[in-house]
């Protein structure tokens, strides 16, 4: 064909039959959760940007938990519309799923935020700054640490009310992580929320060299994993000709329908299966903590604002296994055969580690870091039995996980010595002589940390060893067992540490809270005690999340 | 009228209750709160038996479920109760004594300061050993079991004070724990065997398990039995336990508490009966037992001591009858019933001679108090030629029939036991003899006590003396009333089954042979002691005698073998604890602590590092993935 006549078929072609591009469907009220909070998100912009600054606080943090209780009020309404179990479904042109686990780790994800708004919002713990209360964040984001604008910035009272809206849409983000049903939506909704998470980790009051420190590094990390991750999306897409995660699993199982000509050259291809499949776990099991791409994690949260830290520690997780659920059952469990063994060393590897790594901890936000180490190994336990009790074991466990470990951070911010947080274990010993009430309540949770039995840690762990033992991973179980009882020395270390030693000289005071952080720990406690004496309505909840729509 | 059986066992419980909890503005009631208590129980007890006896023989059984108390599965524990003709003798005794004794209390312990929490416990102990009897399971009966073990440590040590009284209560309680191991493994047993632990399905099909389970079972309700009665080998206990108030020691330590291993033995004798080994051990033991305290019982000094020891050989004499199996079991009870009434009614006399002699206990000290304590003599005396088996009264209906039916076992055995029966009668006759002639009889040999105050000896006040008096009357006719036309017999035959035994000697002819050996010992302890001064110090005796007076070197043979052997062992435990337990505890606590310290060197803070950490981390899985695939 010549080139003129080229060209003029393409004018004929388009003026013959103008191809129609089908417009999208959208189920815009089954995405109204995810929607909701990015609506409010972007409010919240609006409001950083024409509100005068006095307003600014109360009405972001009045927006931000209106925002997240009505994403939560939707999820509940599309649990009870049946979209969990009979009318679980892929929306949104096959981009988001909406089914059981999707709804239950979604209403987790909101609940967990909603909490950790009130240690954002918290004002009371800070001394007064220049005759204003300040929370956990620096003035200014932007001034340099010690600089002249920094000082500036504190003695007019600034105060960076934007976290709200950036924390609205690292939620937004975490929704669509785990609902996400094609790899693109998946790496979308990853970047959505890290970015957030990496400014939020870069803006501490106290110690900003530290927090931006960590904020680089976690980026850079991420960032990193990132690229394995897109790489592996890449590979196989390579293999199956689509980034849905139904396609990709009919092309494992061999039950493809049409091969597009254009890349019947690899489709198919073992190798960049496994490659691209391997690489894509790598960029899941970076934001679960898992070892050996945990590194990140004890800086980061060491450097964090004590919130962001609980807000991510938690929701982070949450999130991240979530997305590694969907992407084990449903793209890749015609490959267990070839998963499974990797996964096993990986989840032994990791609880191992955490435990024993955090025994020589001196440190308490850097303890939990490690705890919550060896807690990913725990999850992962219940990850690869591959059964709907896997399932809703790793779905109990991380909406107990999750608040045990908002309530323990939280707590974290009360104790306090001229330098604010006093977070050397060493500052602790004696709080229990002193305040009584503070390190009761984080005896709790250390104990549902080790998995005391009457805590919320106990049933978790229980239901997780449970489903992986009858999936046939018994060694994986003793494993889990051996780290646990590790685990619970360096926790029940800290019980003894804060009643049993003598009280120091200097020590830490514990700051008296405002109803916020109040709030938030009572909750923590009152999830934790009721997830321990009577879990049965919350198993029997996750038992019917545990399905995933195809 | 089964609703009843509740409240026979809920009086006295609220009465310890109320008493134990109620504080001291009970101070001025509690000694009459806790008797009334009591009484109630007993008129509670006396309607039911009136109820039992209106039904016909074979009809008088009684049950009442309360509740299910552990129903996990195929297991069941059921809170319920059973009045049978054996559980409601015992009702009668435990409630009738009972009462006597806390009416006999609210003037023996009128002055003493812990007085509400003393009825409090004595309290207890009556709910308790009715929870005991009353039982229709053996775990029912575990939990009445362990009740009456309380309330007798909880007495025994009531002058706590005393390092000695102290001493004797956790003696007592160790020993017992002894027992009690033995009952809770008879209760496993029957469990894995028969499934359940109500006595209906255990005793009815107790012949369908094995004979070798069932000895199993029986020798291990025989240890039970052993350390509740004060049995040999686990006898040592019940001597020191008279460092108690003498009530207690009435109560608890000679009429009701130490049977109750007769009764768990008559209970369940369909097992002993298809048990012959586990029945001659029971022989054995008994009647060991009862020369064994009754040799004891001869040197003693101490009156409570003395008495203790003919308890101790009494118990020998119910425990003899039980393992005779169906020949002996309606004697045991009835001996058992007798002996509630006259040892109690010892005690007594001995409480109330102490009472007015300053508290001294040595009867070396004691002499001619007939004439300062009538009433006490009398009733003294009473008991004392019932238990020695006086023609006509209590104990020589039921002894005899013991000793008949030990001589009716038949063969060498049988005259072996039927033996060691008849000398046990005889050396009953010498010790009691002695313990009445160095009392009552003789000259003075008074004392005064440690602050120099010399005894003026008086008779007891009327709430004592009112139960002695009740006691003797019953020490003289119950025994005459049992065996009138067999009532006894007849009353709980329906239950614990009869058989007559062949003897090889005629009733007359082993009565002739009890009374010739009763006039032997009287006699024997009269020339010894009656004739001339007794010493207030005792002489030195020969080796029989000092290794009596040690209670026959029990507790210097426990001492070398468990006391001793127990602490090398335990010396040895504490070893292996600190090299090994301590050793592989620590060791692992090290090494974790080392590994930790050197996995902790990795997290150097550096992102570069851990980048690579990612990237080797991320080959080393794709690498896994593939050799998986490969293999």
């Amino acid at each position: 064909m010549s080139h003129a006549a080229f060209v003029h078929s393409l004018w004929t072609m388009s003026a013959d039959a103008p191809r129609k591009i089908p417009a999208p469907q959208i189920e815009y009220a089954q995405l109204s959760p995810t929607l909701i909070v990015l609506g409010a998100a972007c409010l919240g912009i609006l409001a950083e940007a024409f509100l005068p600054r006095r307003l600014r606080y109360p009405v972001q943090v009045l927006l931000t938990a209106v925002g997240l209780a009505a994403g939560f009020a939707a999820v509940v309404a599309l649990a009870a519309g049946g979209y969990g179990t009979g009318k679980a479904h892929v929306a949104a042109m096959g981009a988001i799923a909406v089914d059981g686990p999707a709804l239950f780790l979604q209403g987790t994800i909101l609940l967990v935020a909603l909490i950790a708004v009130f240690t954002f919002a918290e004002r009371r713990l800070d001394p007064v700054a220049h005759g204003r209360a300040v929370d956990s964040f620096a003035a200014q984001g932007a001034a340099v640490p010690g600089g002249e604008a920094e000082q500036e910035a504190v003695k007019a009272g600034f105060t960076t009310t934007e976290v709200f809206p950036i924390l609205l849409f690292a939620v937004g983000g975490m929704l669509i992580f785990p609902a996400a049903n094609d790899l693109l939506t998946l790496f979308i909704a990853l970047e959505v929320f890290s970015l957030p998470l990496y400014v939020l980790c870069a803006l501490a009051r106290r110690q900003r060299l530290l927090s931006q420190e960590a904020a680089v590094k976690y980026f850079l990390l991420g960032a990193f994993s990132s690229a394995f991750l897109l790489f592996g999306i890449a590979l196989l897409y390579g293999y199956a000709g689509t980034v849905t995660y139904a396609g990709i699993a009919d092309v494992v199982n061999g039950t493809v329908r049409t091969v597009d000509p254009a890349l019947a050259s690899t489709t198919g291809n073992d190798a960049l299966l496994l490659i691209g499949g391997a690489l894509v776990l790598v960029g899941l099991l970076f934001k679960v903590g898992a070892v050996p791409f945990h590194m990140w994690t004890p800086d980061v949260y060491q450097g964090a604002p004590t919130p962001v830290t609980g807000f991510m520690a938690a929701a982070t997780k949450v999130a991240a296994f979530g997305a590694l659920l969907r992407l084990l059952y449903v793209v890749l469990p015609g490959l267990r055969w070839d998963w499974r063994p990797v996964m096993w060393g990986v989840a032994i590897v990791t609880m191992v580690v955490g435990a024993v790594v955090a025994v020589t901890q001196t440190d308490v936000k850097r303890l939990l870091a490690y705890s919550s180490i060896a807690h990913a190994g725990f999850i992962l336990a219940g990850v690869i039995a591959v059964s709907p009790d896997g399932v809703s074991s790793v779905l109990f466990y991380l909406a107990a996980y999750s608040f045990v470990t908002l309530g323990a951070f939280a707590v974290v911010t009360l104790v306090r010595d001229a330098g604010g947080e006093a977070t050397q274990l060493a500052k602790w010993a004696g709080l229990g002589r002193r305040s009584p009430m503070v390190a009761a309540v984080f005896a709790v949770f250390l104990l549902a940390f080790a998995g005391i039995p009457l805590t919320s840690g106990f049933t978790g762990k229980f239901a997780v060893f449970k489903a992986a033992a009858q999936g046939g991973a018994v060694p994986l179980v003793v494993v889990g067992v051996l780290s646990s009882a590790v685990a619970a020395f360096f926790y029940i270390r800290v019980i003894v540490l804060m009643f049993f030693n003598e009280p120091q000289a200097e020590g830490p005071s514990v700051a008296v809270p405002s109803v916020f952080t109040s709030a938030a720990i009572a909750v923590g406690v009152a999830v934790t005690v009721v997830l321990g004496l009577a879990p049965q309505y919350f198993l029997d909840l996750a038992g019917k999340a545990g399905v995933f729509v195809r | 009228m089964e609703n009843l059986i509740g409240l026979l066992v809920a009086a006295p419980l609220l009465g310890a209750a109320v008493l134990l909890c109620g504080g001291r503005r009970l101070d001025r009631v509690d000694h009459w709160i806790g008797t009334l208590l009591a009484a109630v129980s007993f008129a509670l007890g006396a309607v039911l038996f009136a109820d039992l006896l209106g039904k016909d023989a074979g009809a008088r059984t009684l049950t009442s479920h309360l509740f299910s108390w552990v129903p996990v599965g195929g297991f069941r524990a059921d809170v319920a109760f059973r009045l049978d003709q054996l559980s409601m003798t015992f009702v009668l005794l435990i409630t009738g004594v009972g009462t006597l004794i806390h009416l006999y209390s609210v003037g023996y312990m009128e002055h003493d300061e812990r007085r509400r929490r003393f009825f409090g416990y004595l309290n207890l102990f009556l709910a308790a050993m009715l929870l005991l009897v009353l039982a229709d399971n053996y775990l029912l009966l575990y939990v009445g079991w362990e009740g009456v073990g309380l309330a007798s440590y909880l007495l025994i040590g009531f002058w706590q004070h005393k390092p000695s009284a102290a001493t004797a209560a956790k003696k007592a309680f160790l020993v017992n724990r002894v027992g009690d191991m033995g009952l809770s493994i008879a209760i496993m047993l029957m469990f894995t065997t028969f499934g359940t632990f109500a006595f209906g399905p255990v005793l009815t099909h107790a012949t369908d398990a094995g004979e070798g389970k069932l000895t199993a079972i029986g020798l291990m309700l025989l240890l039970a039995a052993c350390g509740k009665s004060a049995q040999v080998p686990l006898q040592s206990w019940l001597g020191d336990a008279m460092e108690g108030p003498t009530p207690v020691s009435a109560l608890i330590h000679a009429a009701t508490m130490v049977t109750a291993g007769v009764y768990l033995i008559t209970r369940s004798g369909a097992i002993f009966n298809a048990a012959p080994d586990a029945q001659t051990a029971v022989v054995t033991v008994g009647a060991v037992t009862l020369l064994f305290g009754a040799i004891v019982g001869c040197a003693k000094d101490d009156i409570k001591k003395a008495l203790a020891g003919s308890t101790m050989s009494q118990i020998g004499y119910m425990i003899l009858a039980a393992g005779l199996g169906p020949v002996g079991y309606v004697f045991a009870i009835m001996h058992l019933v007798t002996h509630g009434f006259f040892k109690a009614g010892l005690f007594l006399g001995a409480g109330s001679v102490m009472h007015g002699m300053n508290d001294e206990v040595d009867m070396r000290r004691y002499g001619g108090l007939r004439t300062y304590m009538p009433v006490t003599f009398v009733t003294f005396g009473l008991g004392y030629l019932a238990i020695i088996g006086f023609p006509g009264l209590s104990g020589f209906f039921s002894k005899d029939k013991i000793i008949e039916a030990a001589f009716a076992k038949g063969g060498t055995e049988g005259w072996i036991l039927g033996g060691a029966a008849l000398l046990g009668a005889a050396i009953t006759a010498y010790y009691m003899t002695r313990v009445m002639i160095l009392t009552f009889f003789g000259e003075k040999r008074w004392q005064p006590d440690a602050d120099g105050n010399r005894p003026h000896p008086h008779e007891s006040p009327r709430t004592m003396t009112i139960p002695m008096v009740v006691l003797a009357v019953g020490s003289v006719f119950a025994g005459g009333l049992f065996s009138i036309n067999d009532t006894f017999l007849k009353w709980l035959e329906p239950v614990t089954g009869h058989a007559e035994g062949n003897s090889p000697l005629s009733a007359i002819e082993v009565t002739a042979a009890t009374m010739v050996v009763l006039v032997l010992g009287v006699a024997l302890a009269w020339a010894q002691y009656g004739r001339g001064p007794v010493p207030v110090t005792a002489p030195r005796g020969n080796a029989l005698v000092r290794a009596a007076r040690r209670d026959l070197l029990q507790d210097d043979f426990n001492h070398v073998v468990l006391v001793r052997g127990g602490e090398e062992l335990t010396r040895g435990l504490v070893r292996a604890d600190h090299s090994v337990v301590d050793g592989i505890v620590n060791g692992t606590a090290a090494a974790v602590g080392g590994l930790s310290s050197r996995m902790r060197r990795l997290q150097n803070g550096y992102a570069r590092s851990y980048a690579v950490s990612m990237f080797g981390g991320a080959a080393v899985l794709i690498a896994a993935t593939l050799l998986m695939r490969a293999v």
